[in-house]
Formats: C-alpha cells, structure tokens, sequence
C-alpha cells in the first residue's frame, strides 16, 4: 500500500508539472482581465507574458482603463495546441478574460483562430508568422474577425531579408547563389516560398532547399548537403530547431554565412547558450540590439524587461508589449467589453509602439488582420552576434555598423 | 568523399551511443532494472555540464566532473527514491515489482524531464568545446572535439571493461549479475553490489550526457528518444549482454548516418527501428543474447 500511494504521489506530482496550468493571478472584480497564454519553459514564451506584463504595468501605473486596472492572467501551454485551447477556454468561460493574446507558435495560434471565433474573443497572436492566419480571416472575414496576427506574417519576414541581404552583403560581395535552409514548420513554408521569388528578384540563383524536422538532432549530412550544391549562401528560417544548427555549424566550420530569420539568436541570452558559436549570425528581428530605436518607446522597453528580469528582451516580447496596449486602447474606445465592437475598435488600431506604428491591415488587404510591414510602419532590424553582443547592422542607418563574419566564412568580394 | 564522411559519423555517434547504452545495459544485466529515466538521466547530466561551463563560465574542461557528479547523484536518488522502495515493499507481490519498477522510473523520468524544463528551458543546450578547432582529411572538416569524444567513450569503455574483467570488485559484479542467491550464501552484501553498480551507471550515463551536449546538444525534449535509442540499442544487442549493445551501437550509428547522408536526415531512425523489429521476429534475444 505504502508503495502504491508512492507511485500515486509521483502521478500527482507529473501530473501537476505536465498538466495544463493554472492561473498565476488571483481574481479580482475590479479588473479587467486579458488573458495571456504563452510557453513558461522557452525564453520566447516567457519574453510573452513577460513583455505583456510590463505593458500592463505601464497601463496601470498611467491610471488603467477609465480607472479600472488591467490584470493578466496568464496559462502555459507548452506550445502544446491541445494546452493552448484548454487554456484559451478557460480565460473566456472561468476567468471571463475580454480578450486574449499570445503564442509565437503559428500551428498554436491556428489552433485558437476558430475557439476566437466560436468565444467571440478577441485575440491577438505575439510572433506567429505564417500566412495562414491572416489568409483564413481574409478569405472568411465574418467567420474570423476576431483573429488579429500581432505580427509580421512570413512574407514580409522573407522579403526583409532579401531587402538585407541587397543593402548588406550585395554590396560587398558576390552573391550569385543561396541554399534556402528552413525548418519544417507552418511559419516557413510561406516563408521558403517567399524566398524563393525575392531571391529571384535579386538575381540570385537558388541553388537548393533544405527542410529539417524541428528536432533533427544531427546537422552535420544537412550542411554537407548544401556545401555540395556550391552555393554562396545559407538563407535560414529558424525558431524551434534550438541552438544545435547554430553551434553545429561553428563547431564544423560550414564555410558558407547564415542570414535569414533565426528567431532564438534574438534572445539575449544567446551568445552564453551557444558558448559563442552564434558570432556571425545575421538574423531579423533584431529589437533588442544595441542602438535599434525603431520608436521612441524601443530602447525604454528594452531597458526596462533588462532591468527587470536580467536580460534583453527575445522578439516575442515586442508584440505581446504592443498587442496588451492595442486591446487596451481598444477596451478604452469601444468604451466597453462588447466583442463586437472591441474587434472593430481593434480594426481602427493606430499607435506608436516599441516595434513601429502599429496598424492592422483591413479586411480588404490580402494579410487582413496582420501587423502592417512597411516605411513608416513596421519594419524588421538586422542584427548580428559580434563579441557578445548584439549589434544592428541593418537597416544602416541605425547603428552604421558592418557586419563582420568569423574567419572560415569564405564570401567573395565584389 | 561522401563515404568517408558517412564513416567518420557513424564512427563518432556509435561511440556516443555505445557509451549511453554500456550503462544502460550494465544496469539490466546486474541488477535487473530497465531504468525509464536514463534518456532524463542524461539530460540533467548534461544540462549541469553545460550550466557551470557556460552560465558560471568555469570552462568546458569544469564541466566534465559536474556533469559526472550530477549523472552519479541522479543516478543513486533514482535508487534510493524510486526503486528501492518497491524492491523492499511487502506490500508488492515479488512477481509485480519489476513492472512496478518499469512504470516508476518511466515517470520518474517525466518528472526529471519536466523539472529540468521548468528550471532551466526545454530549449537544447551545448557545452563548449574541450579543444575547439577542425581537422582537415583532404576536403572533410571534422571537429576535433568530435574525435576526441570519440576517444573518450572508447576510454571509458575499456575502463570499464578492465573493471569488470581485471578487478575484484568486477567479478563481485559479474557475480551477482549471474547468480545473486548465490552471492548471498557467500556472503556479499548485495545492497552493496547495487549501490556500486548505479555509481558506475551513473558515471557512464553522465559521461554520455556531457559528451551530447558537446557534439549534438541535449534538451529535455529529448529525453524520451535517448531512452528509446538506449533501448532499442541494448534489445538489439542482447539485453544484458554489452559486447552485443556495443556492436548494436555500431550497427544503429551507421544505418542512421548512412540513411541521413543517402536518403534523409528526417527518416533517420526508422532503418534501425525496422532492423530491430527484424531481430526481434527472427532472432528474439538479440544478436548475442541467449535464450
């Protein structure tokens, strides 16, 4: 018997630690409550609830919405879709959230599109890229206007980095052909594609296409792979792998530069993750370094999630930061926390936030509901690891750095 | 050009996996015990390496004792908190407790997996290199580190091989992996023999993590494929039988690398789960296993 109430102990215990959450604030009536659901176990996810947490603060502190506080409520989902959805079920129905935000998982925020729908609830996705969630709303508005993609959708992602790879490399270097070098995801098959048609535009050849499982483990035969097709350059599109295709390539010496969208090389925490084997890597994305002031609000936030929790903030915690102001302003036009008009309220969308002017496009515009791309809008700094540190390297005009690459990058010049 | 590096791979992951499943095996064939949480056994060896290497910026040469360490004290809480406790049950029939003690290490590891995710990251960690740099043989590059990982499984190995075969305390061990009544009745202490034998699986299994998160990385997500990799090694071999987990290192290394290299990295494994299901409807025991 002793043994058995052990065993039962220990699957109480996995339970609890495996289970779906609870909420990690208290209820109080006299809130207003948003829910937040992101990955605690992932430093994207917590840049999630963190960065949301932070905008909330900063509501609060200005006086909350006509007097009222914002409170968070926030679940793990373990980037789990089945987490997510019990998750986003219970802030609606249990903890009577007005509206949700969260994920940077595009398959998660697919998955909680329709319970938006079905819960008339506002939600906001923080990081997921593919074009899926702003093509379904597009393609049925009245059945998913209650959806918006808090973030840039994979397109604008894969055209920012061509538009890098022209101002940055093109200039310097001969760039005739690139290996597009994707994990196997929702986010990247717009993105690959994407790629594909910009790098054309540019006149570079696309030598191959390399798709890996998210948990490949071993990048040794992939690299090989795409040394073989005599290219010039690896365009990635990288978020779930985690570090091993980075510190692989360090450690093998792949002769051929990364560029592209690697969503993790954006965490401050990076360069000690992967003892340094990610100096050189150029990524989108880059918020968080040194000197990128996008907006007035950029480097404030920056300071303030590093003041707070030891590090800089992961690109996740830009949008969650901007999306808790948006539902905010939203709550404080629609005047109230009817669905309907706090969706159109969320349309009408305009403010200066810490990635650019926040904007959603209209249900006429082929990304309906997605964060606008563009001059003026929202755009995407480059940055690269250089000694330990994170440093804008385009758009130039926002540090005048180079970009300097480690000793085995073989890049012709011009 | 091709060959060589298929080669070269499968010569440093079959190490890797020889090392994780010596211990693996060892466990089985002295003392009974299929432990479910080798895989997070070997994660949390390795995120220990890899949190005073890189976090405390001690070195990667700091990180192989503490990963050691930590393969050790997880290896003797998974004895002393998991599995004794069911061995000395009255309260359990004799005939039950080994699924009793598959199902408790088989969460015992979720709990593992779970604590390291939740302390740390669920993110895959690497340690740094012993001795950075490559190698050139004619136009292949091959880390250093990943050679000289692969020197120091065989070392450990064949440590471990003059242990059991040259030293008293190797005999005490293949003793009561062939008859523990009898030892008994001579007078060993085999609560004794047991704490020895998850020291030494502790050693191994930490060794092995250490060594991962140097050449591959290692995360708590993948906890469960180490033990399933370990398994399906040892049950190819022979279970108990550690030339033949040493052989089916070998064998799985190379057919996964050969099938990532020619075919695809994504259906890596599935040549060796096929070969295994080969072995068990053809030859049950494994390749030296016995009947």
């Amino acid at each position: 018997m002793a043994c058995r109430s052990f065993l039962g102990s220990f699957a109480l215990v996995s339970l609890l630690l495996v289970g779906g959450g609870s909420p990690l604030r208290a209820a109080d009536p006299q809130t207003i409550k948003i829910g937040v659901i992101a990955e605690e176990s992932a430093l994207p996810g917590t840049g999630i609830s963190k960065g949301a947490q932070i905008a909330a603060d900063e509501i609060n502190a200005a006086g909350g919405i006509a007097g009222r506080k914002i409170e968070l409520v926030i679940y793990d989902d373990h980037s789990q879709a089945a987490d997510a959805v019990r998750a986003f079920q219970r802030l609606v129905n249990e903890d009577k959230a007005v509206g949700v935000i969260g994920s940077y998982i595009s398959e998660v925020a697919l998955a909680l599109q329709p319970w938006a729908q079905r819960t008339k609830t506002p939600y906001i996705s923080t990081g997921a890229a593919s074009n899926e969630i702003s093509r379904i709303i597009h393609g049925d508005y009245a059945h998913n206007r209650f959806t918006f993609q808090g973030w840039l959708t994979s397109s604008a992602l894969a055209d920012s980095v061509c538009d890098a790879i022209k101002g940055l490399l093109m200039q310097k270097y001969a760039i005739k052909s690139a290996v597009i070098f994707s994990e196997d995801a929702a986010w990247t098959t717009p993105l690959d594609a994407e790629y594909a048609n910009c790098l054309a535009g540019l006149g570079i050849g696309v030598a191959g296409h390399i798709r890996f499982a998210e948990d490949t483990a071993d990048y040794s035969p992939l690299f090989s792979q795409a040394e073989d097709k005599k290219a010039d350059l690896l365009v990635v599109g990288l978020s779930h792998t985690g570090i091993q295709p980075i510190v692989q390539w360090a450690q093998q010496q792949v002769p051929l530069p990364m560029v592209g969208i690697l969503s993790q090389s954006t965490n401050g925490t990076f360069w000690k993750d992967t003892n340094g084997a990610t100096d050189g890597i150029v990524s989108g994305m880059g918020f968080s370094a040194d000197g990128v002031a996008l907006t007035p609000e950029t480097q404030p936030f920056v300071k303030e999630y590093t003041r707070r929790f030891g590090a800089p903030p992961p690109y996740s915690a830009f949008p969650a930061h901007d999306s808790i102001h948006a539902l905010a302003r939203a709550i404080a036009k629609a005047g109230t926390a009817d669905p309907d008009k706090l969706a159109d309220a969320l349309e009408q969308t305009d403010f200066v936030g810490t990635v650019g002017r926040i904007q959603y496009y209209s249900a006429d515009e082929q990304f309906t509901h997605a964060l606008k791309y563009g001059p003026g809008l929202v755009q995407n700094p480059f940055m690269q690891w250089q000694k330990a540190h994170q440093v804008a390297v385009w758009p130039r005009a926002a540090t005048g750095a180079e970009a300097a690459f480690p000793a085995f990058i073989h890049l012709a010049p011009r | 050009m091709t060959a060589l590096r298929i080669l070269i791979d499968s010569l440093a992951i079959g190490s890797l996996y020889a090392l994780g499943a010596v211990g693996f095996t060892l466990m089985f064939g002295v003392c009974g015990i299929l432990n479910l949480a080798h895989g997070a056994t070997m994660v949390v060896a390795a995120m220990t390496a890899w949190m005073v290497a890189g976090r405390l910026g001690l070195g990667g040469v700091a990180s192989l004792p503490a990963g050691l360490a930590a393969g050790v004290i997880t290896a003797l809480a998974t004895y002393r908190l998991v599995v004794r406790p069911i061995q000395q049950s009255r309260a359990l029939p004799e005939a039950e407790k080994e699924i009793f003690i598959l199902t408790a290490t088989l969460l015992w590891g979720i709990l593992l997996r779970e604590a390291v995710a939740y302390l740390f990251s669920d993110s895959p960690v690497s340690t740094p290199a012993l001795i950075p740099g490559i190698v050139r043989l004619g136009r292949i590059r091959l880390p250093i580190d990943k050679l000289l990982d692969s020197f120091i499984c065989w070392g450990a190995i064949a440590a471990l091989w003059l242990l059991v075969n040259r030293t008293k305390m190797g005999q005490t061990l293949l003793g009561a992996a062939a008859n523990p009544r009898a030892m008994t009745l001579l007078g060993h202490d085999l609560a004794r023999v047991y704490r020895l034998t998850w020291i030494l699986y502790g050693l191994l299994t930490g060794l092995a993590g250490v060594l991962l998160a140097g050449i591959l990385g290692a995360g708590s997500a993948q906890s469960g494929q180490l033990t399933a990799s370990a398994f399906t090694i040892v049950v190819l071999g022979g279970l108990g039988n550690v030339y033949g987990s040493l052989i089916a290192a070998y064998a799985v290394g190379t057919l996964e690398t050969t099938t990532a290299y020619l075919l695809s990295p994504q259906i890596r494994s599935i040549p060796a789960l096929l070969l295994l299901v080969l072995i068990l409807y053809f030859r049950p025991q494994g390749l030296l296993g016995r009947r």
